[in-house]
């Protein structure tokens, strides 16, 4: 260690007092170590992360069940009488299965069919997006790096500014209109009171917001098919339409695969920027999942905490499916890795 | 600017322009638009008053309107350039206006007024930037706390995140014990809960807790990241189990062999995670908008979510907040984004 350059002298000295610090947390870890033996500080050091990790994951998840069996609006679990299977129940009494507004909890079944048109169309679109930008910045470019960053900055964005972003864009005086205006002369329009405008705004927004990241996937794909092979085709005198469909898109499955189960992880989790964007209307018509756990759980003056649990839970097993889905296509390209 | 434009536009090979070299400028020049257009146009926005931001159509820069104090008129009026009958123009404050006629006054001679009509009259105008948008809600809103609170968390919970993940790693990469398998694959299978899957319960803990709107509330249960405990493990899996079979023979302690070998080493890694929890941290929302319900304690994400959810809202503000909310993001972007973009293709995770 060298104490020669400014920075490295500046980080000593600041170093200094939590070395000081650690020297004396040694020494009762010392005391420890002698009683545990080496073996047994693996156990310390699991311990505060596995600690935290059981109170605020590990434990609502068993909760959630018992919440969901449960009543009235309190959060104490003391207070909550056990009603077995009412909240879900109440969840699917419906007259008619191919009306959510038949069904005693409407809400719900507009939040599912919404999240569903959402799920579908936005991972379809963002993944035709990200893999189309994959596939022109995996060519011979100048400033790829560059270009992968463009592409990325959206990704960082927090989902508040992303919302915020969009609302003044999507505003009567926003620059939509602005752009429409100059182009067709397009009255100025408000966007975000038109059902059909906000559904599609809410897709096309989170598209913009994510797409980054799973071009970065997808690139990384594509750079690790091998060379040789496009040599070979290209020697081949072979039609680079017929280079995509033979050797890129059957070679970049496994990854395509696990970006879209990814993708779809995460679009049924929406909420964040849809909220700041819309707040879920108007009316109904960018209700998602998670705003409606959020509303019955906390916000509406008619709470309901065992119904919003059972309604997570149901979400939660969609998630579930859809997680071991990717582990599955991770072993799978694993094991062809080994081979 | 010829030897710019044919290095910019040459080809492999010398090859000649293919339709597909078309499609990628347009793709590429595109994005460029449609990622940072609208975060500019934002930035910009919020430069311009109250008054400047309601116009439409609107100017992409900040612009005011000229106004002056004029003898016998109790408010400032605004400056146009006008077009008078005999074709030469002249400045004059507008008075009032009454359908397509506009009755101003010159300046200089107050007691004499002017119709003109609209369309032959100009506001003067000049690029100004309303800065007050920027120092106004220190005053006006509790912004300074709301920048505190977000740092705070942030800072915090990337530091625990860095400990408690780096020790956990750390015991599940160095030791043998039976029940190491299960914790990684607990750790690995409870990656995918979400928190909107287990709000309702989390919540009622907090509160048994006592950390219902406190800010400790919102930084302990995402401390324990399982994507910290993955990728820090799986950095420290290659650091040499003889190094710290050599500071055993030292008689080094356990925890001297944590702080002093293995943490300097792994500090690629942690670097890397550092940079990612500080952007997850800031950038929470659902979270902190459950458990902080005072207005003292919201972090900049809640604070600016409920103002512009608020009926009137103030976008002069609620704006250059935004533009203050993103400013760490786009540092990590400018400064840090090659750490992220290497990490994310290198293990797929965010």
């Amino acid at each position: 260690m060298s104490t020669t350059s400014p920075s490295s002298r500046l980080g000593a000295l600041l170093m200094a007092p939590v070395n000081a610090l650690m020297r004396v947390v040694d020494i009762p870890l010392r005391g420890l170590q002698k009683s545990t033996g080496i073996g047994g500080m693996a156990a310390f050091f699991l311990a505060p992360n596995m600690l935290i990790f059981g109170i605020f994951v590990l434990l609502p998840l068993f909760i959630n069940i018992v919440y969901s069996a449960t009543g009235g609006t309190a959060f104490f679990l003391s207070e909550r009488s056990f009603v077995g299977t009412e909240q879900y129940q109440r969840l699917f009494t419906c007259t008619n299965y191919l009306d959510p507004m038949s069904c005693q909890e409407d809400a719900f079944w507009t939040a599912v069919g919404n999240t569903f048109w959402f799920v579908v169309l936005q991972v379809a679109l963002m993944i035709l997006v990200s893999l189309i930008t994959a596939l022109i910045l995996n060519r011979d470019l100048i400033g790829r790096s560059f270009w992968r960053a463009v592409f990325f900055f959206p990704v960082l964005l927090s989902p508040v500014v992303v919302g915020l972003i969009w609302k003044w864009i999507l505003q009567r005086q926003g620059l939509l209109n602005f752009i429409l205006y100059e182009i067709g002369n397009v009255t100025p329009y408000t966007w975000l009171t038109d059902r059909n405008w906000t559904f599609i705004a809410t897709i096309g927004v989170s598209i913009w917001a994510h797409m980054g990241l799973y071009t970065l996937i997808l690139l990384a794909g594509l750079q690790a098919i091998p060379k040789d092979l496009y040599e070979a085709a290209e020697m081949d005198g072979t039609k680079p339409a017929r280079v995509f469909w033979r050797i890129t898109l059957p070679l970049l499955a496994p990854n395509l695969l696990v970006v879209v189960v990814l993708a779809l992880i995460k679009a049924v989790q929406i909420f964040d920027e849809v909220y700041v964007l819309t707040g879920g209307g108007p009316g109904t018509s960018t209700l998602y999942l998670t705003q409606y756990i959020y509303e019955t759980g906390f916000a509406s003056a008619l709470r309901n905490p065992g119904l919003a649990a059972a309604a997570s839970i149901l979400m939660g097993l969609v998630l579930v499916v859809l997680t071991l889905m990717q582990l599955g296509l991770g072993r799978k390209n694993e094991n062809k890795g080994k081979r | 600017m010829g030897a710019a434009a044919r290095f910019i536009l040459r080809r492999k090979g010398g090859k000649g322009w293919h339709w597909t070299d078309i499609v990628t400028w347009v793709w590429l020049i595109g994005g460029l638009i449609i990622m940072f257009g609208p975060a500019v146009w934002l930035a910009f926005s919020s430069f311009k008053t109250p008054a400047a931001l309601n116009e439409f159509p609107p100017s992409i820069l900040p612009y005011v309107t000229a106004q002056a104090t004029v003898q016998g008129y109790d408010k400032p009026l605004q400056l146009f350039e006008a077009k008078m009958p005999d074709g030469s123009t002249k400045v004059l404050a507008e008075v009032r206006r009454i359908g397509l006629v506009a009755q101003m006054v010159d300046p200089t001679t107050p007691g004499e007024i002017i119709k003109v009509n609209m369309n032959d009259r100009t506001p003067v105008r000049s690029v100004s930037f309303a800065t007050e948008n920027y120092t106004e809600p220190f005053t006006q809103f509790d912004f300074l706390r709301y920048l505190w609170n977000s740092v705070f968390v942030t800072v915090v919970a990337t530091l625990i995140t860095l400990i408690v993940n780096s020790m956990a790693a750390f015991a599940l990469s160095k030791y043998e014990f039976t029940g190491r398998n299960l914790a990684m694959f607990v750790i690995l299978a409870t990656l995918m809960v979400p928190l909107s899957v287990i709000m309702v319960p989390l919540y009622s803990i907090i509160s048994t807790l006592g950390m219902f709107n406190s800010l400790w509330g919102v930084i302990l249960p995402t401390v324990a990241t399982p994507t910290g405990v993955f990728i820090l493990r799986q950095y420290m899996l290659t650091i040499p189990d003889e190094l710290i079979d050599a500071a055993r023979m030292d008689k080094a302690s356990e925890w001297q062999i944590y702080w002093r070998i293995v943490l300097p080493l792994t500090a690629p890694a942690l670097a890397v995670l550092a940079i990612f929890s500080v952007v997850w941290r800031w950038n929470d929302f659902l979270w902190p908008l459950i458990v902080l319900s005072r207005r003292e304690l919201y972090t900049l994400q809640v604070g600016l979510s409920i103002y512009s959810g608020e009926l009137n809202v103030q976008w002069h503000f609620i704006l250059a907040m935004t533009v203050v909310t993103m400013i760490p993001v786009v540092l990590v972007f400018i400064f840090l984004q090659r750490f992220i973009t290497t990490g994310i293709a290198g293990t797929g995770l965010k």
